[in-house]
């Protein structure tokens, strides 16, 4: 396990000297809040559900772009043969990207909930929303690492990514969207069940994640 | 590496296995358009019915088999796991664009829609991208092993995923009819209809099953092939040897894929 925070730590602190993902990645997800608007109409109506939906498009967009770099930037630079090479299993560096990519996501989320809830006035603040947002950043992160393994040895890596992410990761798209609204139709206590699924979920896709990815790493 | 050529050993079983299919699909269509009566309801529409859900069967059938292949890979490493798990996902794609395709002409004169974002059709179109993405990774990983490595990838996870679509949709939304066949209280159909139906399943069953067989027969000839190619080029071979290799190969593969 101390490998896995060693691993988890050195992602951060490339990031953190480097900045190069995180920041876009934020911008990204505001950008997107602020298109939501001209593409649905979110201040007058029944405005819940594609309020709901258009918070996790741009959750999924942004965690798109910093997870298909997040292996991707260790192929280009050559650090991934390093990254081989420690004397750590497939798996253990499996969890480190995992568990920093899923801080990347927290990270993203934490700073557009408020913006969200500061433009749209829906009630995205609450705590419950963040337990959603947990558990959906968990398995999008889940799946995500391990596509972003795929796509980075491969050609257009850009498209691959979203191609095989997206119709995978549809059950947390689901989860999360209709838990979400349930919550901004002030139901929070219909929006448990949809929780206990994305947990379920999540350790279905992390644990298939994490047994498979030796296949990806290997050559 | 050499491999025994699987053409070889399995000529006639394959061949009573494709006339089998023969006889017994023109059975089934027969059945389906002129022994099976005219739905009361649906009219002459409903007979589609005998053609669509084998499709449907077997576009999950192949996925399964997709599932197989992938794991057999991931543990043994075996090519042939793999050219099985390749060949049962191009049959998989074209069975399931015709479940897509002759549901929605079902759908058409019945709901009076093409579409419906219900939980089996919405799950059979998210399975006919996952086909598509299976194609893609094989497509644009560069080299024939990393390939098969992160195809089997998408094959394990893609078809774990497809039940827990299923599911999620459902709970979404769902509009779909509850399957007549396998109701608890038993099939729901006239006996000659349910008769009509599986001569059509286990025709186009062994239709697939016959697919696989020459499938993986001809992915096995492109695989030697490649191989062959490969050892000609780095051999020292003059243009006589060469030429030579070329033409037995040639004539093996035609061999695998004609029967």
């Amino acid at each position: 396990m101390r490998k896995v925070w060693s691993l988890v730590w050195k992602d951060l602190l490339v990031e953190f000297r480097g900045r190069e993902f995180l920041g876009a990645m934020v911008v990204f997800a505001l950008i997107t809040i602020v298109t939501l608007n001209f593409a649905f109409d979110l201040i007058r109506g029944d405005r819940e559900a594609p309020g709901a939906g258009g918070l996790w498009i741009a959750f999924l967009f942004a965690g798109m772009l910093g997870l298909g770099r997040s292996l991707a930037v260790e192929r280009d630079r050559g650090t991934l043969e390093g990254l081989t090479l420690c004397p750590v299993d497939a798996g253990t560096i499996f969890l480190g990207k995992f568990i920093s990519n899923v801080l990347f996501i927290v990270i993203v989320q934490a700073v557009s909930l408020p913006v969200f809830y500061a433009l749209y006035n829906l009630p995205s603040l609450r705590p419950m929303v963040f337990l959603i947002a947990l558990v959906g950043a968990v398995g999008f992160a889940g799946l995500g690492t391990l596509f972003s393994a795929v796509a980075a040895s491969s050609r257009a890596r850009e498209i691959l990514m979203p191609l095989l992410l997206f119709p995978l990761a549809i059950p947390l798209v689901i989860g999360t969207v209709r838990a979400t609204t349930l919550i901004f139709q002030g139901e929070s206590g219909d929006a448990w069940p949809w929780f206990n699924l994305l947990a379920a979920f999540d350790v279905i896709f992390v644990t298939l994640s994490y047994v498979v990815f030796d296949l990806v790493l290997e050559e | 590496m050499m491999q025994r050529n699987p053409a070889g050993r399995s000529d006639t079983l394959v061949q009573g296995l494709g006339l089998l299919t023969v006889a017994v699909l023109t059975l089934g269509i027969f059945m389906a358009f002129v022994y099976a009566p005219t739905d009361r309801d649906q009219g002459d529409a409903q007979r589609i019915f005998y053609i669509h859900v084998p499709m449907a069967w077997l576009a999950y059938l192949a996925m399964g088999v997709v599932l197989v292949g992938s794991v057999g890979y991931m543990w043994k490493r075996s090519e042939r796991m793999d050219r099985l798990a390749r060949s049962s996902a191009e049959l998989g794609f074209l069975f399931t664009t015709l479940v897509l395709i002759t549901g929605s002409l079902w759908g058409r004169p019945i709901w009076n829609t093409w579409w419906q974002w219900e939980a089996r059709l919405t799950t059979t179109l998210v399975l006919w991208f996952i086909f598509i993405g299976y194609f893609m990774v094989r497509a644009y990983a560069g080299d024939r092993e990393r390939g098969a490595r992160y195809a089997a990838v998408l094959g394990i996870i893609g078809a774990i995923d497809v039940p827990i679509i299923h599911q999620s949709v459902k709970w979404w939304r769902t509009l779909h009819p509850e399957p007549i066949v396998l109701d608890t209280g038993g099939p729901n159909l006239p006996d000659s209809m349910l008769a009509t139906l599986v001569v059509c399943f286990i025709g186009f069953t062994l239709l697939y099953a016959y697919l696989l067989v020459q499938k993986t027969r001809v992915e096995w000839a492109r695989d030697m092939l490649a191989e062959r190619e490969l050892t000609a080029l780095l051999s020292p071979a003059t243009d006589a040897t060469d030429r030579r290799v070329a033409g037995s190969v040639t004539h093996e593969v035609s061999g695998a894929a004609e029967d």
